[in-house]
């Protein structure tokens, strides 16, 4: 049957106004638990580059909140690694942040202390943020308090090629950074390169890991990455390795 | 199909028990003999990127039996005030909201699933099962008919990805929910014996093989020819 245009025009408008003030009333409703639900990933992901996934798993929330709680502190610097004031570390968007220029973004640090003690810090956490081969990656990078070893990296994507790229999020993959060192005997960044093609040892090498076969894109993406923001942070990072060279006199 | 189905449930008389023969055959049918995908060979792209494990692709299935009978209820109970040139627009919005709806509510209850499937939930809009049950079915009958019509549909869907997931997660992955079977199989020879796991089986080519093996054996026990 044909209708008229008036009907056709009454009608799609009452079905748009319909629609949509389902869609905004549920946005509403569900906003503050998706907000809990990002701030819980959010956790997850920094715990995740310094304890095993799998123990997170096994955590309930709360628990996780709880253990975030007790062994997470956090501060915001600039990139000169002065502190800025006034921001919440878990509040700063890397993604965001990460379309200004590098030297106006905020840059949170997370530091994963002993229980109950903030000074007894066992390893300091920097985000990292870049782009792999379709899309955005990101992570988390632990050094351990010499600031130069690795103890533990969290990697994560949008929508890299399932089974190649998107490998980086396996356990297995992440595993080869932790214990490599970022800087050279010289003192010079030089962070830690994947290399292309997969199953040489690189264990000897302190800059080096094994790649990843079909993905040597991300591969790259990833050594970008962490080229890029362990130099972001990196005045930060050698304020306090000076100044527990100084302590340690 | 379509056209024969809109003709009887004009003739249906009003006193037909809930479940009857017919009914159960709208359920029923899209199972095997006309199945979406291995038959129809809809919906082929969620099947193929969805199925390396079994738990996202539960939820995906669930998603897709909400939104197929849900819109399926949704549109026949429109059906005679949609007006016919602007139908298809009128679906797609009505579509696009339960698919949003399921987003959301995954969103603030199971982040991990929402960040592994998130793009694939929002397809779940251009699936043409979802649009094809509409169309065929939903616009020219009653929506307890369209429900059990769609809910058929999906549930032909999902135990297909199913099907696909567990052999894609159990060979690429040596698991099946996340649970590893491969690793207690091989510790019943002994600590030198290791069952290999397949990374094909993980890639999208995995899928291929996998759908066209069932597809395989499904027609050849049914005996269905490409006309």
């Amino acid at each position: 049957m044909q209708q008229s245009n008036t009907y056709i025009i009454v009608f799609s408008a009452i079905l748009t106004i319909v629609l949509g003030l389902l869609l905004s009333g549920t946005s509403q409703v569900l906003g503050p638990l998706q907000q809990e639900a990002i701030a819980l990933d959010k956790k997850k992901q920094i715990l995740g580059a310094v304890i095993d996934a799998a123990e997170i798993d096994k955590m309930t929330p709360q628990q996780i909140n709880e253990f975030y709680a007790s062994r997470i502190s956090s501060t915001v610097v600039d990139i000169s690694g002065k502190e800025i004031s006034g921001v919440e570390a878990e509040k700063v968007e890397i993604a965001k942040d990460y379309k200004k220029p590098a030297d106006k973004r905020q840059y949170p640090v997370f530091m994963f202390h002993a229980e109950g003690k903030p000074e007894a810090i066992e390893s300091y956490i920097f985000p990292l943020y870049g782009a792999g081969l379709w899309d955005a990656i990101w992570g988390y990078i632990a050094l351990e308090t010499d600031m130069n070893t690795i103890g533990g990296i969290t990697l994560a994507h949008a929508s890299e090629t399932p089974g190649l790229g998107a490998r980086i999020t396996e356990g297995e993959v992440q595993a080869r950074y932790v214990g490599k060192k970022i800087f050279d005997d010289s003192g010079a960044l030089v962070a830690v390169q994947m290399q292309k093609g997969e199953g040489k040892d690189y264990s000897s090498d302190l800059h080096k890991v094994d790649g990843m076969s079909g993905a040597t894109i991300t591969g790259n993406g990833v050594n970008n990455m962490l080229k890029a923001y362990l130099g972001h942070y990196e005045a930060y990072i050698k304020s306090k390795s000076s100044n527990q060279a100084v302590a340690g006199l | 199909m379509s056209t024969e189905t809109i003709e009887k449930a004009i003739e249906k008389k009003p006193a037909e028990p809930l479940f009857s023969k017919r009914r159960k055959k709208l359920v029923t049918d899209p199972l095997v003999d006309d199945n979406p995908i291995t038959i129809q060979v809809l919906g082929i792209c969620s099947a193929l990127a969805v199925t390396t494990q079994m738990k996202p692709t539960l939820v995906m299935a669930i998603s897709v039996i909400f939104v197929v009978a849900m819109s399926n209820f949704v549109i026949s109970l429109m059906r005679n005030t949609i007006p016919s040139r602007v139908r298809i627009i009128v679906q797609l919005a009505v579509v696009a909201t339960l698919v949003t709806l399921v987003s959301e509510v995954l969103k603030a209850f199971a982040y991990d699933m929402y960040k592994e499937l998130s793009v694939f939930i929002g397809l779940i809009i251009t699936n043409c099962i979802v649009m094809g049950r509409l169309e065929a079915f939903a616009l020219g009958n009653k929506p307890y008919d369209s429900v059990l019509d769609g809910l058929g549909s999906a549930l032909g869907y999902s135990w297909i990805i199913l099907t696909v997931a567990f052999f894609r997660e159990l060979w690429g992955s040596g698991s099946v929910f996340g649970i590893p079977v491969f690793d207690y199989v091989s510790g019943l020879f002994g600590p030198d014996f290791k069952l290999a796991t397949n990374g094909l089986m993980v890639t999208p080519v995995g899928a291929f093989i996998i759908l066209g093996l069932i597809i395989w054996v499904q027609r050849t026990k049914t005996g269905y020819v490409e006309h």
